[in-house]
C-alpha cells in the first residue's frame, strides 16, 4: 500500500509507530498530486512549501511524543475557507487576488490539531452549483471517469480524497455540497447539524444553511475530523453552545436495533441501479439486526422550491458586499451563475415580493422541520439515495438554470431543516461509477448517523475500491 | 409573473448588457414558474423559520479584545492612503 492511500487512522498509527515520517507522507501526497492533477484539477492553489514546513514541524512534535488528532496528516481545504496569507478565491474571478489576513475557525482548528495543509481545492464559484463547472478556473474531473463530473460544490475536495491526493478534506455544504460530490466520487461526506461547526471565515453562500464538514476515506475518519471541527465559536453567533461528543469513541459502541425510515418519494425518479443498490444496503441493515420502516416524508420536490428561494435570497444579500473597494474585483467580475442567483434573490427580497417568496419559503421550511420531527418520533434515522443519478457527463450543468437545485433534490429537505447527514458508498453502477447512500439523523445526533454508517462500512467492501488513474 | 428586469439589475447593482438582461430575464421567469408550486401548500397558520436550532438573541460580552491591525485590514484594498481606503467621490459640491 502506498502512503498516500492511507486513511487518517492508518496514517496516524504509522506516524506514532515511526514507520514513516510526516515529511515522507506529505511528500508522497505531493508526488501523487503532481502525477494526477493534470487529469483531475482538484486544486486551485497548492501550498507545497508550507506543507513541507508543517510536516517537518509535525515530525519534530511526533519525535517529542506529542499526541494530537491530526498531527502530521496532509489535508486539503476547500477554497472558500479563509487561510491567512494564502490566496482564497472561492473559485471566483471576483476574489482571484484575495489574500485573507486571518484564518477561518475550521482552518485554525485543523492547524492546532497538527494537520499539514496541502492547498485549496476547486469548487463551484462561491459554491453556486453541484458540478464544479461554474468554477471560474475550470471544472474538476471525476477520478472514476474523467469524462464525468465530480459533483459539487465541494468537488475538488471530494476528488482530492477519492484520488488519494489528500488523506482527508475540509468541505462545506449548503444543501448537498458535501454529500453529493462525496457520493459521486465514492468517498465519505459528513454534513453536520447547522451550527455544530463554526462558519467564521467561511465565504458565505446562504448563511442560514451553510455547514462546514469533512470528506474522508472512511466513516471513522469522518468521526475523527468532526471531533476536531465541532464546537462552539464566539465568532459565529449561530454556532451551537451544546457540548460536542467523543464521536470516534462512540463508534465503537455498536448501536443495536436501530429503526431506519424510508420514504417512497426519495426513490422516485431515481436511477434504477441506485434504487437497487440502496435496497440491497437496507437488507444488509436488516441482517445486522435493524428494522426498516416505511414512512411518508414531505415530497422533496417542494424542498427544491423552498431551497431555491432561501438560498438565492441569502446569496443576493451576501454577495452585495463584493464591490471591489475593500478587496477583490468589482461586480462586473461575477460569473453567470452568480448573476443568475443574485438576480432571483434580489427580486424575491424586493419590495412587494418578500411575502410571496422569502416569507412563504420560510413558512414551508417550518413544515419541513416539523415533518422531520414527526418522522423521528417513529424512526431513529432516515436512509435514502444521496443523488438521483451517478456522476453525470462533463457539460451537463450548462444551460440548466437550476441544475444544482434539481440534482440535490434528495439532500435539500434535510439541509433546509438543518439536520446532520452522511453519504457513504453503497455500490457501483455498470459503468463503474460509485453510488452514494445517505443517512439522516435528528439534530446533533452525528454520533448516531456515524455509528449506523460505520456498521454498514464494516460489513461491505466498497470503500476499499480505488479508481484506476 | 411580471417584473422589470432592468429594475432588478439596478437593485442588484449588476452591470448587465442587453443580451444578458434578456437571457437572465428568461431564466428568471423559468425559475419563478418552478417555485410557484409552493402556492399549492397552505401556510396561513404557519410561523416562518429562519433559525433551525432555536438560538435567539445571541450577544457577546461588551468587552474589548484584539482585532486585526489596520495595515492587515486594508492590505487587500486596491487603493489606500494613510491607512484609509480610497473610494470615488459620491457627493457633489453645491454650486
Amino acid at each position: 500500500m502506498k502512503l498516500y492511500e492511507l486513511t487518517i487512522s492508518e496514517a496516524s498509527k504509522g506516524l506514532q509507530e515511526k514507520k514513516f515520517s510526516s515529511s515522507e507522507l506529505t511528500s508522497a501526497c505531493l508526488e501523487r498530486i503532481r502525477a494526477v492533477e493534470p487529469k483531475l484539477h482538484a486544486f486551485v492553489t497548492l501550498t507545497e512549501e508550507q506543507a513541507l514546513e508543517q510536516a517537518q514541524k509535525a515530525d519534530f512534535l511526533l519525535g517529542s511524543g506529542e499526541v494530537r488528532p491530526l498531527l502530521g496528516i496532509p489535508i486539503s481545504i476547500k477554497d472558500n475557507f479563509c487561510t491567512s496569507g494564502i490566496r482564497t478565491t472561492a473559485s471566483s474571478n471576483v476574489l482571484r487576488n484575495f489574500v485573507p489576513p486571518y484564518d477561518a475557525t475550521v482552518v485554525r482548528l485543523i492547524t492546532e490539531a497538527g494537520a499539514v495543509s496541502l492547498g485549496k481545492t476547486n469548487m463551484d464559484a462561491f459554491a453556486h452549483g453541484s458540478s464544479t463547472e461554474t468554477s471560474d478556473f475550470g471544472a474538476s474531473r471525476n477520478p472514476w471517469n474523467i469524462e464525468r463530473l465530480p459533483g459539487g460544490s465541494s468537488g475538488g475536495a471530494a476528488v482530492s480524497v477519492a484520488a488519494d491526493e489528500a488523506i482527508a478534506a475540509v468541505g462545506s455544504e449548503t444543501a448537498g455540497s458535501i454529500r453529493q460530490p462525496a457520493g459521486w466520487c465514492g468517498v465519505v461526506g459528513l454534513k453536520p447539524t447547522y451550527g455544530r461547526v463554526s462558519r467564521y471565515g467561511l465565504i458565505a453562500m446562504a448563511s442560514s444553511l451553510d455547514s462546514p464538514g469533512p470528506i474522508t476515506k472512511s466513516v471513522e475518519d469522518a468521526a475523527l475530523m468532526l471531533e476536531v471541527l465541532a464546537g462552539h465559536d464566539s465568532m459565529d453567533a449561530t454556532s451551537s453552545p451544546l457540548p460536542t461528543k467523543p464521536y470516534r469513541k462512540l463508534l465503537k459502541e455498536k448501536r443495536e436495533n436501530v429503526t431506519i425510515g424510508i420514504s417512497d418519494d426519495y426513490f422516485e425518479g431515481v436511477d434504477p441501479e441506485i434504487v437497487t443498490a440502496v435496497q440491497k444496503a437496507l437488507r444488509e441493515f436488516e441482517r445486522l439486526g435493524h428494522t426498516v420502516k416505511q414512512i411518508k416524508l414531505f415530497d422533496p420536490q417542494y424542498a427544491i422550491a423552498v431551497y431555491t428561494i432561501i438560498q438565492r435570497s441569502e446569496v443576493s444579500s451576501n454577495l452585495a458586499r463584493y464591490d471591489g473597494i475593500r478587496y477583490g474585483f468589482g461586480r462586473d467580475a461575477f460569473g453567470e451563475e452568480a448573476q443568475r442567483r443574485i438576480m432571483l434573490g434580489t427580486y424575491s427580497l424586493s419590495a412587494g415580493y418578500y411575502d410571496a417568496y422569502y416569507a412563504k419559503a420560510q413558512k414551508v421550511r417550518t413544515l419541513i422541520v416539523e415533518d422531520f420531527a414527526n418522522a423521528f418520533e417513529e424512526v431513529d434515522v432516515v436512509i435514502g439515495p444521496t443523488s438521483p443519478s451517478t456522476a453525470l457527463p462533463v457539460g451537463s450543468s450548462k444551460n440548466h438554470p437550476m441544475f444544482g437545485e434539481v440534482s440535490d433534490a434528495l439532500l435539500e429537505p434535510s439541509s433546509i431543516a438543518g439536520l446532520p447527514g452522511i453519504s457513504i458508498c453503497c455500490g457501483f453502477s455498470k459503468e463503474l461509477l460509485p453510488i452514494g447512500m445517505q443517512v439522516i439523523g435528528p439534530y446533533f445526533m452525528e454520533d448516531l448517523i456515524l455509528n449506523v454508517a460505520n456498521q454498514y462500512e464494516q460489513v461491505t467492501e466498497w470503500s476499499n475500491r480505488k479508481p484506476d488513474l | 409573473m411580471e417584473f422589470d428586469i432592468e429594475h432588478v439589475a439596478k437593485l442588484a447593482n449588476l452591470p448587465l448588457d442587453e443580451k444578458h438582461l434578456e437571457i437572465l430575464g428568461k431564466q428568471l421567469t423559468e425559475t419563478l414558474l418552478y417555485i410557484d408550486r409552493l402556492n399549492e401548500i397552505p401556510t396561513e397558520k404557519v410561523e416562518p423559520t429562519s433559525q433551525v436550532t432555536g438560538l435567539t438573541n445571541v450577544t457577546r460580552d461588551d468587552t474589548v479584545s484584539a482585532s486585526l491591525p489596520q495595515e492587515a485590514a486594508v492590505e487587500n484594498a486596491p487603493a489606500t492612503h494613510n491607512g484609509y481606503i480610497v473610494v470615488d467621490a459620491i457627493l457633489e459640491e453645491e454650486r
